[in-house]
């Protein structure tokens, strides 16, 4: 039986404003098991990034239960957070935040900087070779294309071995050639048991995941997903 | 990579908002690290300069005592003469172990070195002037043939800028008389180096004083007596007694006042360079925001940021600092002529002395202003919210 990576029960994230409270997501029930690849997919405004924040521990929740590999951290603090973080999750953003003074080794070397991992340095360009980027490992961001820099932040979301890659629309500023060979590069990386949560507009993209969430109004309206 | 790695390539992107902190700083240390070289060379140099004057006390006419001091250190200044009745009435002191009669003149000549126009110092004396400068030894020639004869022996400098030796004439411009050259001194590291000696009898009658005098040097027996030996003196009508301990209060006090504002000003230089270095690293934290975010997410710890935006402001500050101290190491001759020129008196030798224990204190003190200026900003970047941070300017 795979694991369960992460539990939801009634996860509620409620932003509250001077003037008003936005219920950003509501009553998410959602399982996401080992080997999963499933994309969040919904109108814009509808919670998918909220969600995804919520799902990789980024911020807190305001009721319901968030359970991550087994330990609940609805109520964790931010240092345990960041400990969760460390272990299990890593994140590919849109606009990919790779930082333009350090050249592309030193910008997945990153993350292992921070989770106190040994900085292996062969093993980091295995990684960047993975994702197709064996021969650009000492050019510094701005000398790269904007599909490279996506599959930069992809090789530094993996340089911790994480057991969640967490993608938010991470095809968002890539043509359609950029944006495959980016959904190709999850694909691989899911058939090699990584499970991977993405956000995304797209719905071609979206139906090369294994599973589909919809969402509108911050609820879940479709899924298909086994019970844990 | 590491912390340092990550701050010190951070400096390099924006490169020119950097670089001019970094010269402020630079700067800031530069004044910091040349006041305080010139604090302890200054006092070194008069410490120095009072020991090589070989008299414990200056009788001269009442007046300015800082007059009454430069004259007696640098053998000029504001001159006013007394009658040698004086030194023939304090002569006999069984207190004093030696005694000097000196008559200071300077003469305005526009024909100067480099053809700028200079004013050149006379001093007439008598034998017992080198009696109490035992350090004085003859580079050439010697003492005068007589005791009113137009004769002269000229200090080191002065003969080197005169390019005169034994055996030449020098004319005094406005008296219009001609001296023969008879003895050149070895340089003494003095003032002495830049006068021109002349026989005392021979000075009263050239510069028409007769009977006059600027000042007398005296050596004491024991220097436990200089108290009551000033205040015996005290009743002398026209005189002024003037100690070497009193020549260094005065001086250090003139000193003092222009050394207070000069430390405002390098106070301020280093406050405004604090500031200075808050906003750049500040406005840079704001900048990379979204990167701070970046990073929390992908585990760093509010520590692992804080220790990343210190380090940037302690580099800003050392790179500064060290700068700054090299600027005032090799600028050191500069601030010496500014110097020079500012103050009416300023001591032989080497006036800003940066000793590797001043530069010390200066490194130190570039990382204070780093730990200082950097807490503001990092305590900043450490307390974003990752996704606040990451969302923010979407």
């Amino acid at each position: 039986m795979k694991e369960c990576i992460i539990k939801t029960e009634k996860l509620t994230k409620i932003y509250r404003l001077p003037a008003e409270e936005i219920r950003a997501v509501r009553d998410i029930d959602l399982e996401i098991y080992q080997g999963d690849f499933i994309a969040i997919m919904g109108p814009s405004g509808s919670g998918k990034t909220t969600l995804l924040d919520s799902l990789g521990c980024l911020t807190t929740i305001s009721s319901g239960k968030l359970i991550v590999s087994g330990k609940d951290v609805s109520r964790a603090k931010e240092s345990e957070l960041v400990s969760v973080r460390r272990k299990f999750i890593s994140f590919v953003f849109q606009d990919f935040l790779l930082i333009p003074s350090l050249t592309v080794l030193e910008n997945v070397l990153l993350p292992l900087y921070f989770a106190r991992l040994p900085q292996d340095r062969d093993k980091i360009v295995d990684i960047l070779k993975k994702v197709g980027l064996g021969h650009r490992i000492n050019h510094l961001p701005k000398q790269i294309s904007g599909g490279e820099k996506q599959r930069v932040a992809i090789a530094r979301a993996l340089a911790i071995s994480p057991k969640l890659l967490l993608a938010d629309e991470p095809t968002g500023n890539l043509d359609t050639k950029y944006a495959q060979e980016i959904f190709d590069i999850f694909k691989k990386l899911n058939q090699e048991g990584l499970t991977i949560v993405v956000t995304t507009h797209n719905p071609n993209l979206g139906s090369q995941a294994k599973r589909i969430v919809y969402i509108q109004d911050g609820r879940i309206v479709s899924k298909a997903a086994p019970s844990c | 990579m590491k912390s340092f790695g990550i701050a010190f390539k951070n400096l390099t992107r924006k490169k020119i908002r950097n670089v001019l902190t970094i010269g402020g700083v630079a700067i800031a240390v530069a004044v910091l690290v040349s006041l305080l070289g010139f604090d302890a060379g200054y006092q070194q140099g008069l410490d120095n300069d009072i020991d090589k004057l070989g008299y414990h006390l200056l009788v001269t006419a009442k007046g300015c005592p800082y007059e009454a001091a430069t004259l007696m250190l640098k053998g000029g200044g504001g001159l006013r003469y007394m009658d040698d009745a004086v030194y023939k009435r304090i002569t006999s002191d069984p207190r004093i172990d030696k005694i000097t009669p000196q008559l200071v003149s300077s003469v305005y000549n526009q024909e100067g070195p480099g053809g700028r126009g200079a004013f050149a110092l006379y001093m007439g004396i008598e034998e017992s002037y080198i009696e109490l400068k035992p350090w004085s030894k003859f580079k050439s020639g010697g003492w005068f043939s007589g005791e009113n004869v137009d004769e002269a022996i000229m200090g080191y400098e002065a003969a080197e800028v005169e390019q005169r030796s034994v055996g030449d004439k020098i004319f005094i411009p406005g008296v219009e008389k001609v001296l023969t050259v008879v003895g050149i001194f070895e340089r003494t590291g003095t003032q002495d180096d830049g006068i021109t000696f002349i026989p005392l009898a021979s000075a009263q009658r050239i510069f028409d004083l007769p009977g006059k005098l600027t000042g007398i040097g005296i050596k004491l027996k024991d220097i436990r007596t200089i108290a009551q030996f000033e205040e015996d003196l005290y009743n002398e009508p026209g005189i002024q007694v003037v100690s070497l301990a009193q020549v260094r209060g005065t001086i250090l006090n003139l000193v003092s006042s222009a050394r207070a504002m000069a430390s405002s000003v390098a106070l301020i230089a280093i406050f405004i360079a604090v500031i200075g270095v808050t906003n750049t690293i500040l406005m840079s934290v704001f900048e990379r925001t979204r990167e701070i975010g970046m990073m929390k997410a992908l585990g760093a710890s509010a520590v692992d940021i804080f220790k990343i935006i210190w380090m940037e402001t302690i580099l800003i500050c050392v790179i500064g600092g060290m700068l700054g101290m090299a600027l005032a190491f090799f600028g050191s001759h500069i601030v010496e002529r500014i110097i020079r020129q500012a103050l009416p008196y300023t001591p032989a030798g080497k006036l800003v002395f940066i000793k590797p224990e001043l530069l010390f204190a200066s490194f130190v003190a570039t990382v204070i202003m780093g730990l200082v200026s950097g807490t503001y900003p990092a305590l900043r970047a450490s307390l974003m919210k990752p996704i606040e941070a990451i969302r923010s300017g979407e």
